[in-house]
């Protein structure tokens, strides 16, 4: 996978290299020292990209352990304490390890490309931001090998799990998340400055692609509540350690307060997770209905009003925790005014297609089935947000269905597209299409066998993160769990797709497809290293 | 300005980074979890001071050798900027600890509220703040907590001075005083040191005298990571300015190209509005 072909070097662009900064450039180094030393974002968001997919079949691969223990009712192949494991470092791993990066890695190719700027802000930084990945993640699976096991309380390490009930090797979950979040605040630091100050001359901020709008309000999100989940957990890391008390009710804290402070957080964070993929989805819409996008302008402000909602709607989490009513009725409401904002996208998506010459090339299809399914995570969410519902619901695989819908088929599907459409720019060749045809259908087959049935299960009051279940839902959990090996199954498809393209396939030209419009569609296929070291002219398309 | 934005070769300093970091990281969970690896902590601790140093230094030379020109400038102003405002919101969350925890955890731990849930676990206890009666067995609350009249007055004194003599220092490099401003600096440097030392005298009394320690439920808990991480805030704050004495006195900087002091400023502003909070809410009201 590592050998997205060095780009031949072209003379001009060696010698203006960093505006007659030839000593700046001195021999590049070549094998591993080229990757562990680079400061190009393109190379920055190939590593990005490796990374996020390794940890893409890593957290797979624990996944598939939790469908294989609930295939039937029942303990068959692991003990309770290890299937706790698997749940927790799943998530962990999903969120922080691959969906996360993933889109960080597409920021790093995709926005500096479709701004005119010659790279990131901060090319150094980045590749701090990149490396300290690595470290956090190798850090955070050693835990599974430590005494007393890996984390096992949940992704969401709610105290007093995760303090007063926690496995020794916590102390190290903590530190990998520092670490990790570091990298996170760093990487969007690096992003805002790079949205705010490389623009090419003449492109406004309203004339900007909006997968460069929604990562900039991502990059707000994320330097708003990493610090914030960096708190809690040192705050964690003093009650193991340092006999505090803030989530202990004997000494006046409250176990409660850490579900406060970490769905402050939490929140928050579903949207870094997603706003990017609207972007991506933004993008390749528009240019496989050949069509102009309907409504650019408010879907920068549904962007920018989900943003703001998500600080205030956390406690949607915790209505069953005992809030005041006051507070339950606050937070139902506001949460239930984000489907005002995040309806207006869709709406749009679906007008831009009205009336569209589409065709139905590899990244629409997964375009097309996340607006499809990720709607349907929409209207569940919406479900969930009533708060006396919710008292049904809540940690049933109902819940689990309703994050998974906007998780997978949405975020990752997006992600997806987001390759599919980007490849041919990082390679210079087309995907092979037929693979990917069978990689969409089996995963859209796959993700909704998985996931639709945990509906019913969980509406018939399923709990989620138990090893074991009554017998009326084995027939569910039957289907859910053969739709996850197939859907598991059909992703070394996508790697097969990923290599064979990196490797040949049909060349593209620098317009790689009919009607996309954005600037990077002006450079080669594949980009050169280096790229818009004089700054292009940006020209707005006539309305 | 086409063409002249600065992209940095090839560096080895974020991999070493964040090797650096890796390794101080595991040997402070051995430390915490195993009761060894102190000396990797160490180890650690100074591989990423030594990297740090050596980032910096590469980015000062370039900067003296004119490389930045104003588009770079303004990405280190964003940068800098919006790293303070990620430090806001790490101060934010122990803030937000602290005014949940008076607010809601320890009325409601003494009976106030609608249903009261919490007020069933230890009937006998009233809620106060500051709480010196935490509510479980085994948990010692504090003797009596610190007046904000004495050290803390001095010391908030002694931030906005120290506030105040970097702005002198400022306008004097802008209107190009080396001197004065190198005096100033240095008084502000001296003034950090001293909110140090004060600090310590008072942590050490807390403990001994007070009763104040972490382990006094949620009061000695809040006190210190508050006024903890603010102090650490001050110790780094307090490195920086020195490394912008040091570079004053080799004559760096200029009147109207200066960002690494201005950073440095903001900075210090910065940890000196956290402790105007820290002051009024931690240990006024």
């Amino acid at each position: 996978m590592a050998t997205n072909p060095a780009p031949k070097p072209v003379p001009q662009h060696a010698s203006t290299a960093a505006g007659g900064l030839a000593e700046a450039h001195p021999e590049r180094p070549s094998g591993l020292l080229r990757w562990l030393l680079t400061t190009n974002h393109k190379e920055i968001g190939t590593l990005y990209l490796i990374f996020s997919l390794t940890m893409f079949f890593i957290g797979g691969v624990f996944a598939m352990v939790v469908r294989a223990e609930l295939f039937q009712p029942g303990l068959q192949l692991v003990q309770p304490e290890f299937f706790n494991q698997m749940t927790t470092m799943h998530g962990l791993i999903m969120v922080f390890g691959a969906v996360m990066p993933a889109f960080v890695g597409l920021a790093n190719w995709m926005v500096p490309l479709q701004i005119g700027a010659p790279d990131m802000a901060l090319p150094r930084l980045n590749n701090f931001s990149f490396w300290l990945l690595p470290v956090a993640f190798t850090l955070l699976l050693s835990t599974l090998l430590m005494p007393g096991g890996g984390p096992n309380f949940g992704w969401t390490f709610y105290a007093p799990l995760s303090t007063t009930y926690a496995p020794p090797s916590t102390t190290f979950f903590i530190l990998s998340l520092h670490i990790a979040g570091i990298s996170s605040i760093l990487g969007a630091i690096n992003i805002i400055a790079t949205i705010l100050n490389l623009r090419a001359p003449g492109m406004r901020m309203m004339d900007m692609p909006l997968f460069v709008w929604t990562w900039l309000i991502t990059a707000f999100l994320l330097i708003a509540v990493m610090p914030v989940l960096a708190g809690v957990v040192t705050m964690m890391l003093m009650d193991i350690n340092f006999g505090t008390s803030f989530f202990n009710a004997a000494g006046g804290g409250d176990p409660v307060l850490f579900q406060h402070l970490f769905w402050f957080f939490g929140h928050p964070e579903v949207y870094i997770m997603i706003l990017p993929a609207f972007g991506i989805v933004s993008a390749i819409i528009p240019t496989f209905a050949r069509k102009r996008l309907f409504g650019y302008a408010s879907m920068v402000y549904a962007t920018a009003a989900i943003a703001i909602l998500s600080f205030l709607v956390w406690a949607h989490h915790m209505f069953v925790v005992g809030l005041p009513l006051v507070a339950e009725l606050f937070f139902m409401y506001c949460t239930m005014l984000i489907a005002v904002p995040t309806g207006v996208k869709v709406f749009n998506w679906i007008t831009t297609l009205f009336r569209g010459s589409i065709s139905f090339e590899p990244p629409m299809l997964f375009a097309l089935a996340f607006v499809v399914l990720f709607t349907i995570g929409g209207f569940s969410g919406l479900m969930l947000a009533i708060a006396p519902a919710d008292f049904q619901y809540h940690d049933t695989y109902f819940v689990v269905a309703h994050f998974h819908y906007v998780l997978v088929p949405g975020a990752v599907f997006a992600i997806m597209a987001g390759v599919y459409y980007w490849l041919p720019k990082w390679t210079g060749h087309y995907p092979h299409e037929r693979l990917a045809q069978w990689h969409f259908w089996l995963s859209v087959v796959g993700v909704n066998l998985t996931f639709f049935p945990m509906h019913f299960s969980g509406l018939a009051g399923m709990p989620r993160r138990i090893p074991d279940y009554a017998l009326q839902f084995a027939d569910f959990n039957l289907v859910s769990s053969l739709g996850a090996f197939l859907f598991g199954a059909s992703q070394l498809l996508f790697v097969a797709v990923v290599v064979l393209c990196v490797r040949g396939g049909r060349q593209a030209p620098a317009q790689a497809w009919e009607h996309a419009e954005d600037l990077e569609w002006s450079v080669p296929s594949p980009a050169p290293l280096h790229t818009f070291e004089t700054p292009p002219t940006f020209e707005r398309p006539a309305h | 300005m086409s063409g002249s934005y600065y992209v940095p070769a090839t560096s080895k300093w974020p991999v070493l980074g964040s090797l650096a970091l890796g390794v101080m990281m595991i040997g402070a969970g051995m430390l915490l979890v195993h009761g060894f690896g102190g000396p990797i902590v160490a180890i650690g601790l100074a591989a990423v001071l030594v990297v740090m140093a050596l980032w910096f230094r590469d980015v000062i030379r370039e900067s003296r050798r004119g490389l930045y020109d104003a588009q770079m400038d303004r990405s280190f102003r964003w940068g800098m900027g919006w790293f303070i405002f990620s430090e806001v919101m790490f101060f934010a969350a122990f803030f937000g600890t602290l005014f949940y925890v008076r607010t809601f955890a320890v009325p409601w731990l003494g009976g106030e509220g609608a249903k009261g849930i919490a007020a069933l676990l230890w009937p006998g206890f009233t809620a106060h703040w500051p709480l010196l009666n935490p509510p479980g067995e085994g948990i010692a609350g504090p003797r009596e907590v610190l007046s904000p009249w004495q050290l803390p007055l001095v010391n908030t004194l002694i931030l906005v001075a120290s506030s105040i003599t970097l702005t002198v220092a400022h306008e004097a490099l802008k209107e190009g005083y080396r001197s004065t401003c190198r005096n100033w600096l240095a008084g502000t440097v001296l003034l950090g040191l001293c909110f140090i030392a004060i600090q310590g005298v008072e942590y050490y009394e807390a403990y001994t005298h007070y009763g104040v320690t972490l382990q006094a439920g949620i009061y000695g808990a809040t006190f210190f990571i508050l006024t903890g991480f603010h102090g650490l805030h001050v110790i780094i704050g307090t490195i920086i300015l020195t490394v912008m004495l040091v570079r004053i006195l080799r004559q760096h900087f200029s009147p109207d190209s200066h960002f690494g002091f201005e950073a440095a400023a903001w900075y210090w502003h910065f940890v000196d509005v956290v402790w105007i909070g820290l002051f009024l809410f931690v240990y006024v009201f």
